[in-house]
């Protein structure tokens, strides 16, 4: 299992409402196809009510296993769907069809 | 209680505001310290710097010390405000510089009093 889905599964733990994780490794003075700089974009109501610290340390806890071995660097964006919505980068609905082309 | 253990705790007490960082604010070694060192050079007060770099034994324990695995590390009045992502954040919703004016102001009334 490549590190990124073994990332993508444990954050599984946070009950994300959206989860993204980048590979980065490529912008590193790291071999080609390297998997040791990864960006994570989470949103969960676990981060309600914590600061930015204790929420990161959640993601450090699930994640020990991978930051002691091969994972160099990870970047964190963590959100309350809340602060997510407020920030506006909800990813807005397709607007449902209005007819044209029907005539 | 390592003697390392007994050194970060003293780094953090005396020093108000503390950047563990790769490298020095002049020539960081690592695009992460460099932001962090950006974001806090913004706010223009002094602070302290480690270069973990030149520190091994630094480096090796402060990640256990602070249940923090990465640096750089951001301490304010001794406690861990956090990493380059939240630095950096904090910084542009504002919320940076004011705990550093406060952190700072406080510290030199202390050193005058």
């Amino acid at each position: 299992m490549s590190i990124q889905t073994q990332i993508e599964e444990k954050l599984q733990a946070l009950k994300p409402t959206v989860l993204k994780v980048d590979n980065e490794s490529h912008m590193h003075h790291v071999p080609p196809n390297s998997e040791t700089h990864f960006k994570v974009m989470i949103v969960s109501d676990r981060f309600e009510g914590l600061m930015p610290v204790k929420r990161h340390q959640q993601v450090y806890g699930l994640l020990s296993e991978e930051l002691a071995g091969p994972v160099h660097a990870l970047a964190l964006h963590l959100y309350t769907p809340h602060e997510w919505e407020a920030r506006g980068n909800m990813s807005p609905a397709s607007p449902n069809c209005r007819g044209g082309g029907q005539a | 209680m390592s003697a390392t253990v007994d050194t970060i705790k003293q780094q953090i007490s005396e020093n108000t505001i503390l950047l563990y960082m790769k490298g020095t604010p002049q020539l960081p070694q690592c695009g992460f310290s460099a932001q962090a060192v950006q974001a806090l050079m913004g706010c223009g007060e002094r602070f302290a710097f480690v270069n973990i770099l030149d520190n091994p034994d630094i480096r090796a324990e402060l990640p256990k010390y602070a249940n923090w695995p990465t640096f750089p590390q951001l301490w304010i009045n001794g406690e861990l405000v956090g990493g380059c992502d939240i630095i950096v954040e904090m910084y542009q919703n504002g919320e940076l510089e004011p705990m550093i004016k406060q952190a700072s102001s406080a510290a030199s009334q202390e050193d005058n009093a």
